[in-house]
């Protein structure tokens, strides 16, 4: 049965520390009723858990976080999966900046929109490959830095229609990993020495194994995400700057 | 008045506004809620309120909030404002002792209006413009008193601020007995310049005031700039350039509102490089004109006037900004929970673009002295969404 938490009015620590005690006390699904704004839920929890939020969690959710399932109810906001290194943030609507910033395994699914510098840094080691995907559109600085694992960019459910599919400076000094993007993106949007490929047959299948994931975990249908062609993008070396100090 | 140097240590300001589109009056305690919701986002050395609509009885005149070390700083400034201008109305703002709140400078307001007519006109020979005149006064009072700072100067508004967290400077200024029809406010966390009372936010000048979240790496460069038209910054605090740079672009340049945060926050040149004319060439007349008067830096900023209030961020969105609407209501902040925690469900909830402006004004003839600088229609080059009253609107009204 679920453990209820009312974090209403409740400060960041004392919500992490009835977290941690239920964890604890072997709980293995708590719900969070009335979140708002609090910090670093579930941050460092290194757990078999579900965790239902209900409301607005705040910066940093789940952050280097190894094991929980966290499904939000709604928005979220910046920072979230900050350095996750297992487990699953589900986002039932938007998700703020800096999204899986430094994250080195698990998986973020996004609903909607989400903001800035999304994935920024990510690496892979291995078996452990981080995976973004995003239903809706992306701001400038998708997968900055990128060293290692999977973005997908649907830019379907979307509440911007006017705005592009992913915001300028894609994957900018990105030199690992690989970001696949519904309907391809304009080259004015990426970054320097990247390039834009059609997928082969390995990417395809990897492609269709976290896509009917994320279906699985948002409801939506995947012929109709699969019905139109995906690019992929990834960094034509993976020393983009290895000469530039080299004269 | 003491002022705090800061360790190093980096989180982020919060910021907060409101506004209501018919001129409702909106209570204290509301942006209190909100701004205290992001309490971890300042360190207690730096909080503070702008609040639009809270002098009525005297909405004719400027109002001086004028903040001082020491009784002699208080009577230099009265003695010149009794040169100086008509002073209708002057009182100590009401404050009360609160917990935490160490050694806080006087406070008091003068109701004035520039002396420049009748047998009195060759007091300000030359002026032909009220606020200019302020302008001019305020700066006047800022370089030359010593320990004593004009920090709000707009009628019908005042700006409320101080050293100490946001529920503290709020019941320091007994907040929660004011009523707004636009609210900001401010949790700071200094960072590169002290935390001391004239260096909290709001920043203002006539009826602007700004609250910011990031730091102006271009002060320098805006500061000497600012000179050039005789504004002089004080304060000691990155952001007042901020609320010079509006006064020169918005009110004696006469730019849009638009066009004036595309000169704070300007594309990039290769998105320039990218555009259709006359696009093309209204961007690069900014960026050529106005270059002096780009903030570098990360920024997310809430401007507000008799009229309106704006939400902007930095061009590379270096710092949140969370927008939501509810009937008359819209509201900007850092966080989107301190929008939910006074407004639990709104219409829309939105993350504006990087230097795309977020720009709600009253409707037409709502408030006494109302300043509306849209400008005419909205330019679409950099905020095709953001505006209310939106074009589609205006056609409505017609």
């Amino acid at each position: 049965m679920a453990f209820e938490i009312d974090a209403k009015d409740l400060h960041y620590r004392e919500l992490n520390k009835l977290i941690r005690k239920a964890i604890a006390e072997g709980h293995k699904h708590l719900v969070l009723k009335n979140v708002n704004g609090q910090r670093y839920i579930a941050a460092g929890v290194s757990a078999e858990v579900d965790i239902d939020i209900y409301g607005v969690p705040g910066l940093d959710l789940g952050a280097f976080m190894r094991g929980p399932r966290i499904r939000v109810h709604g928005n979220t906001q910046d920072g979230a999966g900050n350095t996750m290194d297992d487990g699953k943030i589900i986002v039932e609507g938007m998700a703020g900046d800096v999204v899986g910033y430094a994250m080195r395994g698990g998986k973020i699914f996004v609903a909607s929109d989400v903001g800035y510098r999304v994935g920024i840094h990510m690496k892979a080691y291995m078996d452990k490959v981080p995976v973004i995907v995003i239903g809706g559109k992306a701001g400038d600085f998708l997968g900055e830095y990128m060293a290692g694992g999977v973005i997908i960019l649907l830019g379907m459910y979307s509440r911007y229609p006017e705005r592009p599919i992913a915001g300028i400076f894609l994957g900018t000094g990105m030199h690992g990993g690989v970001i696949y993007v519904r309907e391809g993106v304009p080259e004015t949007q990426l970054g320097a020495a990247l390039q834009i490929e059609d997928l082969d047959e390995e990417d395809e299948k990897v492609l269709r194994k976290h896509l009917e994931e994320y279906c699985q975990d948002l409801g939506y249908n995947l012929e109709e995400i699969l019905a139109t062609k995906f690019v992929k993008i990834r960094p034509q070396t993976h020393r983009p700057y290895g000469k530039l100090y080299a004269y | 008045m003491e002022i705090f140097i800061p360790n190093k240590e980096q989180s982020g300001c919060g910021l907060s506004g409101i506004i209501n589109r018919k001129g409702e009056l909106i209570k204290g305690e509301v942006i209190i809620e909100s701004i205290c919701c992001q309490m971890e986002r300042g360190n207690g050395l730096g909080a503070g309120y702008a609040a639009y609509g809270i002098y009525p009885e005297f909405a004719e005149y400027y109002c001086l909030h004028v903040m001082a070390d020491t009784k002699q700083a208080l009577k230099d400034v009265e003695e010149i404002l009794a040169h100086k201008c008509y002073l209708v109305h002057q009182e100590r703002i009401p404050t009360r002792a609160t917990p935490g709140i160490v050694s806080p400078p006087r406070f008091w307001r003068y109701f004035v209006k520039p002396r420049y007519e009748g047998e009195l006109r060759e007091i300000c020979e030359g002026t032909v413009d009220e606020d200019d005149y302020m302008v001019e006064l305020v700066m006047f009072i800022n370089k030359n008193i010593s320990g004593a700072y004009v920090i709000s100067s707009g009628r019908n508004m005042g700006a409320f601020k101080g050293v100490g967290f946001p529920d503290q400077i709020a019941n320091f200024f007994r907040l929660e007995e004011y009523s707004a029809y636009i609210w900001t406010a401010h949790n700071r966390f200094p960072t590169n310049t002290p935390g001391w009372w004239g260096g909290a936010h709001p920043f203002t000048i006539l009826d602007w005031s700004i609250v910011h979240n990031g730091e102006i790496s271009s002060y320098g460069t805006n500061r000497r700039y600012l000179e050039m038209f005789g504004y002089h910054c004080t304060l000691l605090t990155d952001t007042e350039v901020v609320a010079y740079l509006l006064d020169l672009l918005i009110r004696r340049h006469g730019l849009p509102l638009e066009l004036a945060c595309m000169a704070l926050a300007p594309p990039f040149w290769q998105e320039i490089d990218r555009m259709e004319e006359p696009d093309k060439s209204v961007c690069t007349a900014i960026r050529v004109v106005y270059g002096a008067a780009m903030l570098n830096g990360p920024f997310a900023i809430l401007f507000a006037y008799n009229g309106g209030l704006v939400g902007l961020n930095d061009r590379v969105k270096l710092r949140p900004l969370v927008a939501a609407k509810k009937g008359d209501f819209y509201y900007m902040a850092s966080e989107e929970a301190a929008i939910r925690a006074i407004c639990p469900d709104p219409e829309e909830v939105w993350c504006p673009k990087a230097g795309e402006p977020v720009i709600v004004e009253l409707e037409p003839n709502t408030i006494p002295n109302q300043r509306s600088y849209l400008r005419g229609e909205a330019l679409r080059i950099s905020a095709p969404i953001c505006r209310f009253p939106s074009a589609e609107e205006d056609e409505e009204e017609e």
